[in-house]
């Protein structure tokens, strides 16, 4: 038994990694649905602490179509009960993932990049090789492309949509009323909210795009069993 | 003082064992599926409440922060021949009653509630829609009015009946006696220096700073306390809880 960790090889993705990416991707499913339909309620954003009148409105949203809500109808009071539901689970499961990350060591070995990394010339042939549909990239798990996009949602994509969320509850303002001020009042925070929602929208297409590219049964296969970190020459 | 009612927590712990996702496909609410939401927004309030004190205060602001105007939703008058002659004299007639479970029922005029002692508060008004509006209100403390009332411990909800009807239905709102006690918590006859206009809530409405525009029950005939909701419209707690499943905290 003494020498199973060096004869058994090692999983590619750790359980607390592969258990936060299947809860969040649900999180995110129920988020994302319920909160189109919440747009839905009042489909114009401002900038500042007040905002009700559409003239000062930045952005007009289109009406998302029921299919893109959650519920599949307009029902506010329903919509409000998953995404304030689903914000418990995405924001408890991110708070783990991040412990997780930073014990065994998945953020700094896996993830974390250096100045270097982001140099534009370097990211340039990383989204030529991309196009070019060679995804290996470096001698390391993620790729460099990889690393700074998981390191960009980590890092503040998620966190910024908890913190805007936060910002837009009223009950949350008096402990925390810094947070609104810094995101620049409470309709700023909720246009950032919607704004920051997109992004991470984007994210998930582009991901599930290179899912397809790289080899999805593979890949998907591996997120649910942990897969073999596989030993490249380097 | 009430506490989170420990029951729909734990009856949301239950949930989670049991069949949590019976509503993922999105048929009707499942007494399961109610009972995990209803508990979610539990723990917010809870969260809320440990995280910012019972006391704690909503943001006030200066009167240059003052939305130019302040936009009226839900119901915008009481569509009835007497409250329009009221509206018209400046509501001379209009009385606020203090009553349910306290040791002496008030009867007030708008008179009365004016030379109480008063706050005024510059705050911003969020609407379950996702709107917001800033505006300055004054008016007396509920807790001035309800320390001389005597409200009796058996307390535990105050309950805000209004004068309009909205689907059939008169309006009403309730809060806890942490939001009740709340010092921010305020009988309004004024918004912006001025009385109250009928799209506001005319003559009188109620200030729940730390919870969505519904909680703010316009067109204030009466304040009740009550031991409990169950007997109530549908025993949820308010007009949009009844009608509309609005969840009865309103402070996310």
């Amino acid at each position: 038994m003494t020498d199973s960790k060096a004869t058994k090889p090692q999983k590619r993705h750790a359980l607390s990694t592969r258990l936060w990416h299947w809860i969040n991707a649900v999180a995110l499913t129920i988020l994302f649905m319920s909160g189109l339909g919440i747009s839905n309620a009042h489909r114009y954003l401002y900038w500042g602490n007040y905002g009700f009148d559409p003239a000062d409105a930045w952005a007009r949203v289109m009406r998302f179509p029921s299919w893109a809500t959650l519920p599949q109808r307009y029902n506010l009071a329903e919509a409000r009960d998953w995404h304030n539901t689903g914000a418990w689970i995405f924001a408890l499961a991110l708070l783990g993932m991040w412990l997780a990350m930073l014990l065994n060591r998945h953020f700094v070995r896996d993830i974390a990049s250096s100045p270097r990394d982001w140099h534009p010339a370097s990211l340039w042939a990383d989204i030529r090789a991309h196009l070019a549909r060679d995804f290996d990239g470096d001698d390391r798990t993620y790729n460099r492309l990889q690393r700074l996009a998981y390191a960009i949602v980590l890092a503040l994509i998620l966190p910024l949509m908890i913190a805007t969320g936060l910002a837009i509850s009223p009950g949350i303002e008096p402990a925390a009323p810094w947070l609104v001020e810094v995101l620049g009042g409470r309709q700023s925070a909720r246009s950032i909210h919607f704004i920051t929602s997109w992004l991470l929208f984007t994210f998930v297409v582009l991901h599930l795009l290179m899912v397809l590219l790289a080899g999805p049964w593979r890949l998907t296969v591996g997120m649910i069993t942990g897969g073999t970190r596989e030993e490249k020459p380097s | 003082m009430t506490d989170i009612p420990r029951r729909s927590l734990l009856a949301g712990l239950a949930a989670l064992g049991t069949g949590a996702c019976s509503k993922i496909d999105g048929f009707p609410a499942s007494d399961t599926g109610t009972s995990l939401f209803d508990a979610a927004e539990d723990w917010h309030r809870a969260a809320h409440r440990t995280l910012a004190g019972r006391q704690g205060l909503a943001p006030e602001y200066g009167p240059e922060d003052r939305s130019p105007t302040f936009r009226g939703n839900g119901s915008l008058t009481v569509d009835t021949p007497a409250y329009k002659e009221q509206l018209a004299k400046g509501f001379p007639d209009w009385r606020l009653e203090v009553r349910g479970l306290v040791e002496r029922p008030l009867n007030l005029s708008l008179a009365d509630l004016s030379a109480l002692p008063q706050r005024t508060q510059i705050t911003r008004h969020d609407c379950v829609e996702g709107w917001s509006a800033i505006g300055e209100w004054t008016g007396p403390q509920l807790s001035t009015l309800l320390d001389r009332a005597g409200v009796k411990p058996e307390a535990a909800f105050i309950v805000f009946r209004c004068a309009d009807v909205l689907y059939g239905r008169p309006y009403y709102e309730s809060v806890d006696m942490v939001d009740a006690y709340h010092p921010q918590t305020i009988i309004a006859h004024q918004l912006n220096g001025t009385p109250i206009p009928e799209k506001n809530g005319a003559p009188l409405r109620m200030r729940i700073e730390r919870q969505l525009g519904y909680k703010h029950a316009k067109y204030l005939t009466a304040i009740e306390a009550v031991a409990s909701l169950d007997d109530i419209g549908q025993g949820r707690g308010g007009f949009w809880e009844d009608i509309g499943q609005y969840q009865w905290y309103a402070g996310i």
